[in-house]
């Protein structure tokens, strides 16, 4: 447990402050790092999950959205889903916590875990910093497989432009 | 993603344990898509509204410790207009305040630039200033007042020094020993007590404290006791190493007031310098607080309230003391070991099940001492291995390995081996402590295995984690109790 600590430590000084500071340039940050430049396809769920999916429909990454980042305040501890394990869209494969509260990570898709990101049990302000990077050094959660069920489930996503209105619908509800 | 609630929630229906104090915790697995916003912020990550809950009115006002769970928002946001504002709300926005509903109020949560965790560890460093003014204050006057506390609470109010303060609780009329709410009383000069109570609980005790005053004053025509709330008056809680020497600095030389000598549980009046020379009225300081720091706590007119707060802002300067919102007041409390109402304590919870025997005086531990449940408090404090009645179940502390346990968390025998797995009770709060880096909470289970050091486990997201009683408060008190 001496990862929170470290963790608190860590993101201290640049991390949230940083991201309500300028939320603006974090996204677009971000953004630069990896959604639109080298993915086709990134979607999101309505539970703020995100699946980046290969160009030849076999792989992706998941990881939660910036949006869900922010709320969320800054992360202590990451429960990271099984490695080998099969999911079904919606299954609950980990969770992400902070001081103040606690939420599941679930699959936005039906795949299998190939690998998951062991970075964030060091440094769980990673998902903080680069929550949508899903790059070496990044937020993302963990790699997954798919079949063509999981591709299928993929219709019921949000692309990007949809997300962005949905959390934008969300945040003024309040 | 959703909130994480719902694993330990369906466990908890799942559960066979059914005493009526997991009724509160075990809560309906309803629609828990995460609505991520302003109000996930605020939320303390505790399980849903009971849907039968022993408690009405009050816990809804709570959406301060809510799941973030959309079946809620809609309670928040319907109330959300009706909501009250304490007399620093728009100094609060000018300081960049997250506002969530609490208690029927618009409190801050956390502000900009602060994490909850860091304006929980710069409480414990430096100094905090926290908003409580949405609790509600209340004097007790009348020649038949202290009695009247003596029937109400287990406190030894009559004894009580002018300018002392107890811990207390309010008990239920019907004997059952159970507490309507958590207090703290205060005896000022001139025969006036006055006692601060929850804002989750402000409609229940409004209730309570009518119909009880009213039976008291048929009753005693010779000691009447009349109440009244101080309604929209500032409290601002100072707490934190710090807080000696910000107050300090804005304290009226002219006042005489030795804060040296202000020990805890102590209360003085005194006048705040405020800007262009002025003076704040005579205010009611009070050392004490809800984080385990030194600390103290100011009652103020509502129309003084922004002027004293700007000036402790002042005195202190940025780097010893910031405004800090419920969430790190939930971590900070917790860490000290003390009880939140509608989570740690309930309508069921006697105060000894809630380990706080220790506010119950020696001379009124008898079952003839007259207050609402004596005979019932009194068997209980004498535990069955010495003939008395004892207690079923019993409030510890709890640090758990791996992952954060919240409200609503099993606990549960240690898994061995050949050994069936027993369900000994539920955690009611926990988050990771900001402070010792572990993971904390508290949390109620079967009398035998509250002794510190028991090893047991907790369900989180239906995995159990190895837990170990631990005594508290987690992060050792620095109250002020001279040198």
């Amino acid at each position: 447990m001496a990862s929170i600590a470290r963790c608190l430590r860590v993101t201290r000084p640049s991390g949230l402050s940083a991201l309500v500071k300028s939320p603006v340039s974090r996204v677009c940050a971000a953004r630069a790092f990896s959604a639109t430049a080298t993915n086709a396809v990134r979607k999101y769920t309505k539970e703020h999950e995100w699946i980046d999916l290969s160009a030849d429909l076999k792989t992706g990454v998941i990881g939660i959205s910036e949006y869900a980042a922010k709320a969320l305040g800054d992360v202590v501890f990451v429960e990271l889903p099984e490695e080998g394990k099969r999911v079904q869209a919606g299954d609950a494969i980990g969770a992400v916590e902070s001081v103040k509260s606690a939420a599941d990570i679930n699959a936005p898709i039906s795949c299998k875990i190939t690998q998951v990101n062991l970075l964030l049990e060091d440094k769980p302000g990673t998902i903080n910093q680069v929550p949508e990077d899903d790059s070496h050094g990044g937020g993302w959660i963990a790699k997954v497989q798919v079949d063509e069920v999981g591709v299928k489930d993929l219709e019921k996503l949000m692309d990007d432009q949809a997300y962005k209105e949905f959390t934008a619908g969300e945040a003024e509800e309040h | 993603m959703q909130s994480a609630r719902s694993a330990t929630a369906r466990s908890a229906l799942r559960g066979v344990y059914k005493s009526s104090l997991f009724t509160a915790t075990s809560s309906a697995p309803t629609s828990l898509g995460v609505v991520l916003s302003r109000r996930a912020l605020s939320s303390r990550s505790s399980p849903p509204p009971p849907t039968s809950a022993p408690i009405t009115g009050p816990r809804l006002d709570t959406a301060f410790s809510r799941p973030i769970i959309s079946s809620v928002r809609h309670v928040s946001s319907s109330s959300s207009s009706k909501l009250a504002k304490t007399p620093l709300y728009d100094l609060h926005l000018a300081h960049g305040a997250k506002m969530v509903p609490f208690g029927g109020f618009h409190m801050p949560v956390q502000y900009t630039g602060l994490s909850v965790g860091q304006s929980h560890a710069f409480t414990r460093e430096h100094s905090s200033i926290f908003d409580v003014s949405h609790m509600v204050q209340r004097i007790f006057t009348g020649p038949g007042a202290s009695l009247f506390l003596q029937r109400i609470t287990p406190s030894g109010v009559e004894v009580l020094p002018p300018h002392r303060s107890t811990l207390s609780c309010l008990l239920h009329a019907d004997g059952s020993g159970g507490i309507v709410d958590d207090t703290i009383v205060t005896r000022l000069p001139g025969g006036k007590l006055y006692v601060v109570t929850n804002a989750a609980c402000r409609e229940k005790d409004d209730v309570y404290l009518d119909q009880e005053i009213a039976k008291w004053n048929a009753e005693h025509g010779d000691l009447q006791v009349s109440q009244e709330q101080l309604h929209g008056w500032g409290l601002v809680a100072l707490q934190g190493p710090d807080a000696e020497a910000v107050l300090a600095a804005a304290l009226d030389e002219s006042a005489g007031v030795d804060l040296k000598k202000l020990y805890f549980g102590h209360s003085a009046y005194a006048r705040l310098k405020l800007r262009g020379m002025q003076l704040s009225s005579p205010l009611l300081i009070s050392r004490g607080g809800y984080t385990g720091e030194d600390g103290f706590e100011i009652s103020i007119p509502a129309d003084e309230t922004v002027d004293v707060t700007e000036a402790l802002l002042a005195a202190g300067g940025p780097a010893k003391v910031q405004f800090a919102g419920l969430g790190s007041r939930d971590s900070l409390r917790l860490e000290a070991g003390m009880c939140l109402y509608g989570h740690d304590l309930d309508d069921t919870t006697t105060p000894v099940e809630a380990g706080l025997s220790w506010i119950i005086p020696k001379e009124r531990r008898s079952a003839d001492a007259g207050f609402y449940g004596a005979d019932v408090i009194a068997a209980q404090l004498i535990p069955k291995s010495k003939g008395g009645a004892g207690i079923a179940r019993r409030r510890v502390g709890l640090v758990i390995d791996g992952a954060p346990a919240r409200e609503g968390a099993e606990i549960v025998s240690r898994t061995e081996e050949g050994k069936e797995v027993v369900k000994l009770g539920s955690v009611t709060s926990g988050c990771p402590s900001p402070t010792l880096g572990k993971n904390i909470a508290m949390g109620y289970v079967c009398d035998g295995f509250h002794k510190a050091g028991t090893e047991v486990d907790v369900v989180v997201r239906g995995r159990p984690r190895k837990a170990v009683v631990t005594k508290m408060p987690f992060v050792p008190s620095r109250y002020w109790k001279g040198v």
